[in-house]
Order: C-alpha cells, then structure tokens, then sequence
C-alpha cells in the first residue's frame, strides 16, 4: 500500500512534518476550484467518494448492501451520479463498457460477500480486454476478517488473479488516497481493473484527511516512447516489406491512437487488418481496410495475414482466436509488435521488432522514421482479389427464415456512422462484428477475451449513460444479443426503463445457444446436447412487462419497419428477431488450425 | 452504396432499410468460394514459442534452470501474488523462499525455475508487473547459492551417523534414543550428496528451505538493487 513506503520513519523528528506540508501545498489549492465538497470529509466513505470525485469520476454503477452501505451513503451528497443496476454482474459490465465508450475508467461498487462475487464475472472480463475500471467493495469489519463473518468472502484472494492490482483498505485515513490509487492505477499503462475492498470500520471510521493529488504508483506508468534504435531497425524492415500488412488491435484504441494508425498506414499504403477488440480503429470502408481476421474473421484478412511477410502488430496480444494455430500463423512474418506491456512482447509470438510504448507515441515515431514506402503494389492488388474471391456474404433462399445477418445491416443502414454497438457472445456476436461497417472508434462494445454471455444489456446501459454524459445523446445504441444471452442478464431491462435510457436490444432469436450448436453439427456429430432451447418466452411480451416497448418480427419485410419503430421510441426497445435457427457463422477456422485454411462452408470444416 | 465499396456489403446494400425481401447476391456465396485446400499456403511454420522457424530443422529451446531474485515491497498478500502469478502461468518452479533484506518494509523473493529462456524472460516480465514488485532478474550463473536441509535419520548406528555429518560439515541438532536430527547447508549438488551418504542410515523425515541465492562481488542481486542500511530506502532504477 501507499503508506508502507513513503511515509517518514518514527525516528525522524523532521520527517513527520514534510510530507504534510507537501501534501497541503497542492491540495488547499486544487481543491476551492475543482472540487469545492471534498475539502471537509469526516469519515473513511466521505473520503472514498471525494477520491473518485477529485479523480474526475462523474457516474458509478451499483447494488447497495450492508457492508457497503457507510459509502452510498456519502454518495447521497455527492455529484457523481449512481446507477442502481438489478444485480452486481450488470453493474460491473455497465461500469466496463461505460469506460470503453467515455475512456475513463467505469467505477462500479458491491456489497461484500455476494455483492463481490458477483463482480467477479465483470472483473475479469475488464482484466481479459484490458479495459480500465475500479471496483469498491464492502467488506466485514477488520476485527471480524477471517472469521467467517456474515457475508464475509476473501474478495482480495477472489479478484487477485483477475484485477492489476487490488488493495484492502487499511484505515480511514489513507483510504481515499487508496481509492484515487487505484483510479489511476487502472487506466495508467496497460489498462485494466482494479479493485478497493473497504472493511466497514474502515469507511464508518473518522478522518479529517483529504485524499490529495492521486498517482499511480511508481513505476506503474511507463515510458510512452519506443527505444529510437528499435524503432529505425523496424522502420528499415517496414521499408524492405513486399507484403506488409497492420494488424489493429484493442490497445490502439485504448491509446487514443486511431488517428496515428490510419495516418501510418495511409502514408505508407499498407493493407490493414484488425483484432476484434480493434474494431473500429480504422474504417472498414477504407479500401486499405481488410476488417478483422481470426476465426470468424474475413477470409481476406486471413488470407493476407497468412501471407505477410511483415506484420505491424499494434496493440495486440495474439489472443489464440486470432492466431489460430501459432505454427501457421504470419509464418513468414517479420513482426513488428508494438505494446505497452512488455511481458506481451514474445509472449505467444515472437517479436523480430518489439517496440514498448504507447501505441499512439510508437505510431507516430514509426511514421517518422520510414524513409519511403514499401513497395507493395502487386500486394494491394493481391488483397483486393482476396476480397472479391471471399466475400461476407450469406444465401437468402425464400423458402428459409429471416437471416440474422440481414438484420443487422438493417440496422446500420438505418443508424448513423456514430451508433454504438453492444452484444452478447456467440453467433449474434460474430454476425454483429462481420455485417456491420464500423468506422470510428468506441463503437463496438463487445467482451472479447473472456467470452462473456450476457454482457450486452448490461453494457448497452453503460453505453447509453456514457454517450449521454459525455453530450451525446443523439447517439444511436445499439444492443444485438442473443436469446442465450439475453436470458442471463436482461433484468438489466428493468434499469434502462428506469432510467428512461435510449437502448435498442436486438435479439437475434434461434432458440439455440446457437454457436455451440454450430459446433454440434461439426465436431460432435449434430448431437445438440443442452444447446436447443427447444422453447424461449416471449420476449416481445416480456419487454412490454417490463414497461418497454416490445416488437416481434418474423419476416423480412417486417424487419426495417421495426428497426425504424424502436429507433424512433423514445426509451428502450426490444425487438425479438425470429431467425433462421440452422444458419451458421462463417468463414471459420477451427480451433487451433491454419488462419489460411479458414472453411466457407460447414462440411468444410 | 453498392458500387463504391469493394467491401463485403452482400445482398442487401441500398435496399434493406426499405425493406422487402433482399435481392439475389451475385457474388460468390460462402460455400462456393475456394476450399481450404484449393488456395496458396506458405511454406513456413513457428514453433510453439511463435518463433519462425525452418521446418526442416525444427529449433525448440531447451529447458535451464534459472535464479531468479526479486526485491518486493513486504505488505500483505505478496507472496500470494507471486505464488499465483507462478500456478496461474504454469511455470515450472522448483523452490521458492522469501526473508527479509537490509531494507525495512523490503523482502526478497528467491526463486529456481526449469524453463526455456522465453519461458524465464516471461517470468521476469510478468513478476515485474506486479504492483509489489520493485525489482526483479535473473541472478547470473555464478551467483551465490545456499539451501538448509533438516533430516531427521534413524540412530541405529550413531558414531556413522556423525562421521557423516562431520564429512558433509553438517550439525546435530538432536540426537535420541531412535533418531538423530542433522542440520546441513550448502549448494544444491553437495546438499544432493550428503543425503545420498545419509541414505545408508534410513532418512525419516527431510525438510528443506530451497535455494536461495545472492550474486558475487558488486554486481547487485535484483537489477537496480542498491545496498542499502536498515532505515535507508532502497533505491532501484527499474
């Protein structure tokens, strides 16, 4: 904790004085102008909320509860405004994609006990994508630690594995600076959660301190420049590539580098693909874009990145699902890898150039450092074969049903380049991903690494109140889920209704945990082992229930009428999509297979 | 919309939000695009640490054993980090020892592992990201290293016993009417020694610390570790 290391010995008569003095001198300064409550805390929950509220925090998402009770409590006077969600799982996703669509850290709070374990999903879901957010729970009281008390749980031993780091709050008077910690800690280097578990004595105790100027701490926030020597090496290779080939991943957004990456790779003419967590980094209506590659990816991003023979990795952390198998993947690929967190670079694949820094200050030395551009012509005009030969396309045969992915480029022709898209995980997800041209960053809002059904309501509401604190609200967002997944989480309904918030959920509706069927039907022989729901309610009727507006659609014609009609309403809208329960996401790799080898068809596979 | 883009945009490009069924897509379908087999493939291959390789020769890296020291803040849970970090991530660890340094508020995390040396660079990068962790590297292959060793053996023959531990500069801790309780140090290859020698006698039970280590001279332990007096910061340059 902060206190172990920097805090003056007993010993030291002078000691004791100067880090008081030098905490005064920035704070009876900074705290008039910006946050004129913070200055008269009385206890250790006053103090936790004047921490987020000097840390910028405008909006938290959360469940009340016993332990955690001394903390909405402050809260009660506070400017940030809180979201009570239906359960601790949709606070947390809510608080996730609200940092995703703002780019400061989501904060969500827990009780202790159940409360925490049901952030744990949401946690390490935020620590899988890397996503910045600050979690506070509720905790028994310290002398009651250990023993087993009421709705007691080791939430420091639970979220250890899962967050960057996690502090148990130790008095009332360092907490707040424990919580602005942790703040910053959060989003300083590679992002990801962080967690404060707040013991009830802790946050009920009196204080008078102030929580100053909150850091992150030393050595938690790196060097954002790459070394120059690196950088030229990569920059001659860059140069010397006939094949070169970006590859976007979710650190560039992160980085606010969207800007830097499509000026990199105008400059220099350089096809770009994506990861998933990339997407949205660079227009996918550029024709240098390839989208994004990797098992559900295009076939020409797969097809290029098989091919490369210089792979500017930006950002990305060669997940599995984007590599395929490693043997075949970029295999004649000088790498270029770009990150901020070292222990990425050779990881999973090894780096011929690792340039450590930050992706926007790393973007923008590489576009200074390339002499000249590569000469890739011929390339350019290989990738924009792959495109005409692979296309995303899908069949509409009168005599089958609605295909979901019509739907949801029903809906992006009906919204504008801005719209936000949330999902769920599974074949909607994919489908959301291929069908719909996403061009700017902060618009796909999905959970990538961890996989987690059930995240897109939950994060549709975080969505919606980030656009809307952010100014705006003219935002479109947009929810596609599946009817798995919506099952898991659509309590969340009951929040949007609430809190009159503008989300429109698509349920793309097969009545199947549709991608496990999919790998039924190929790996298993059809044996559709719990993956057919075989019934599902009425979601149209349940929307309405919950005091939404609840659409049902069946057919094509029936389909843009409905999407106009939930844009159009002021407020949340369900419309349950009845689709085409056999249809299949493709392309495919399959698990660990070649990127290049990816199936266009089921008996491919 | 449909001409400007040689983008994927299928059947329904500038009709969908009309609505009505969508037009016939002229472009190849999913299943009538070429198969896996039928398209170009490189030649090339990785190996499973992503590194290219010549396929023919195949290079995989040989496992080593490794020190590896890292200074950590002494606050709760530290240990707990590391060791987890070290189960999480599947690293293969043979011995791990934590004390006190010069520095109050300071501990030292001592480690050996088997491990390819991306396997080693990986433990290092991923420890070092670790909040408590102020410093942390392998210790080069001369540094200093010690284990203590407590066996308890059967006292069957006590003056053997003795003439054992004298050999191998061990102590007796206890000795018994049945058993005898020997203290030993040293490096790993004489400690493997002495317990061969003490097999003879019939080994009860064995406790070991595991290595832990201290590089020669004034090369520093940690990377960056400065040494430091009791009450001083430790400074490090990470």
């Amino acid at each position: 904790m902060s206190d172990t290391a920097a805090h003056p010995r007993e010993d030291d008569p002078e000691g004791s004085e100067e880090p008081a003095t030098g905490a005064d001198d920035g704070a009876p300064g900074a705290d008039p102008d910006e946050t004129p409550a913070a200055g008269t805390v009385a206890t250790g929950a006053e103090s936790v909320v004047a921490a987020l509220e000097a840390a910028g925090a405008e909006t938290a998402f959360g469940v009340q509860g016993g332990a955690i009770m001394p903390v909405y409590d402050a809260l009660y006077s506070s400017s940030i405004d809180h979201v009570t969600m239906a359960h601790e799982q949709g606070a947390v996703h809510a608080a996730d994609a609200y940092g995703v669509v703002s780019g400061e850290p989501g904060v969500c709070l827990a009780t202790s006990g159940p409360g925490a374990t049901n952030l744990v999903t949401g946690i390490a879901d935020a620590d899988m994508d890397s996503d910045s957010m600050l979690a506070l729970t509720g905790q028994v009281p310290t002398e009651f630690v250990g023993n087993d008390a009421f709705q007691e749980t080791d939430t420091i031993g639970v979220t250890r594995p899962i967050t960057k780091h996690n502090y148990f709050a130790s008095g009332a008077d360092t907490v707040g600076d424990t919580v602005g910690e942790a703040f910053e800690l959060s989003r300083a280097g590679r992002p990801g959660p962080t967690l404060v578990d707040l013991p009830k004595d802790v946050t009920q105790g009196e204080t008078d301190e102030t929580p100053g100027p909150a850091t992150p701490p030393a050595g938690t926030d790196p060097d954002p420049n790459a070394d120059t020597d690196a950088v030229e090496s990569a920059a001659r290779a860059i140069e010397e590539a006939e094949r070169p080939l970006c590859l976007f991943g979710g650190g560039v957004i992160k980085a606010e580098a969207s800007d830097a990456a499509r000026t990199f790779a105008r400059t220099y003419g350089i096809p770009v693909t994506t990861t998933m967590p990339g997407i949205g980094s660079f227009p996918e209506d550029d024709d240098l874009c390839l989208s994004w590659a990797g098992m559900h990816g295009t076939g020409y991003a797969n097809m290029a990145i098989t091919h490369t023979d210089c792979l500017i990795a930006v950002g990305t952390r060669f997940d599995d699902r984007l590599t395929g198998g490693i043997d075949t993947f970029a295999p004649e690929a000088e790498v270029v890898h770009v990150d901020i967190d070292p222990a990425e670079i050779s990881k999973n694949v090894h780096a011929d150039h690792p340039l450590i820094g930050d992706a926007e200050r790393v973007l923008d030395q590489l576009t200074a450092a390339v002499r000249e551009a590569p000469d890739a012509g011929a390339w350019r005009e290989r990738c924009a074969e792959w495109k005409e030969t692979y296309p995303l396309t899908y069949a509409t045969p009168e005599d089958e049903p609605l295909k979901p992915q019509f739907v949801v480029e029903a809906f992006d022709e009906a919204t504008d380049d801005d719209a936000i898209v949330t999902t769920g995980v599974g074949q909607h997800q994919m489908w959301a991903s291929q069908f719909w041209t996403y061009t700017e960053p902060r618009t796909w809002v999905s959970s990538h690494g961890l996989g987690t059904m059930g995240y897109g309501v939950p994060a549709a509401v975080g969505a919606r109140v980030a656009a809307d604190a952010m100014g705006e609200s003219d935002r479109d967002v947009v929810c596609f889920d599946g009817d798995g997944s919506f099952l898991m989480t659509m309590q969340e309904l009951s929040v949007a209704v609430r809190e009159d918030l503008d989300v429109t959920i698509a349920v793309l509706n097969n009545e199947y945990i549709g991608m496990v069927r999919q790998w039924q039907d190929a790996f298993y022989e059809g044996r559709h082992m719990a993956s057919d729901y075989t019934w599902m309610p009425e979601f149209d009727k349940l929307a309405e229930a919950f005091g939404a507006l609840g659409l049902r659609v069946d057919d094509y014609d029936e389909v843009a009428p409905a999407v106009e009609e939930a844009l159009d309403y002021d407020g949340p809208a369900v419309i349950d999509f009845h689709v085409d329960p056999e249809e299949n996401v493709l392309p495919m790799v399959p698990s660990g297979g070649a990127n290049g080898k990816f199936a266009t068809a089921e008996d491919q596979l | 919309m449909s001409g400007d883009s040689p983008d994927s945009r299928p059947a329904t490009d500038g009709g969908s939000a009309s609505g009505g069924v969508p037009e016939p897509d002229s472009r190849p379908a999913p299943g009538e695009q070429p198969g896996p087999e039928e398209r170009d493939h490189p030649e090339g291959r990785r190996n499973l640490e992503g590194i290219r390789i010549d396929p023919v020769v195949e290079a995989e890296h040989e496992s080593r054993r490794a020190v590896i020291s890292a200074l950590v803040e002494d606050e709760p849970g530290v240990l707990a980090r590391v060791s987890g970090l070290v189960s999480r991530r599947q690293f293969n660890i043979e011995s791990l020892t934590v004390g006190p340094t010069t520095v109050d508020g300071h501990s030292r995390i001592t480690m050996v592992v088997e491990e390819t040396d991306p396997g080693i660079d990986q433990i290092e990068k991923q420890m070092a990201k670790l909040k408590p962790v102020i410093s942390v590297g392998e210790v080069s292959g001369n540094a200093v290293t010690a284990e203590l060793v407590l066996l308890k053996i059967e006292a069957d023959d006590p003056a053997a016993v003795h003439a054992v531990t004298e050999m191998y500069d061990g102590r007796t801790l206890d000795a018994g009417p049945r058993t005898i309780t020997v203290q030993l140090t040293g490096d790993e290859a004489r400690i493997d020694d002495a317990l061969d020698a003490f097999r003879q006698f019939g080994i009860i039970e064995i406790a070991r610390t595991g290595q832990t280590a201290l590089a020669r001279g004034d090369v520093p332990t940690a990377p960056g570790e400065k040494p430091g007096t009791a009450g001083e910061p430790t400074t490090h340059d990470s």
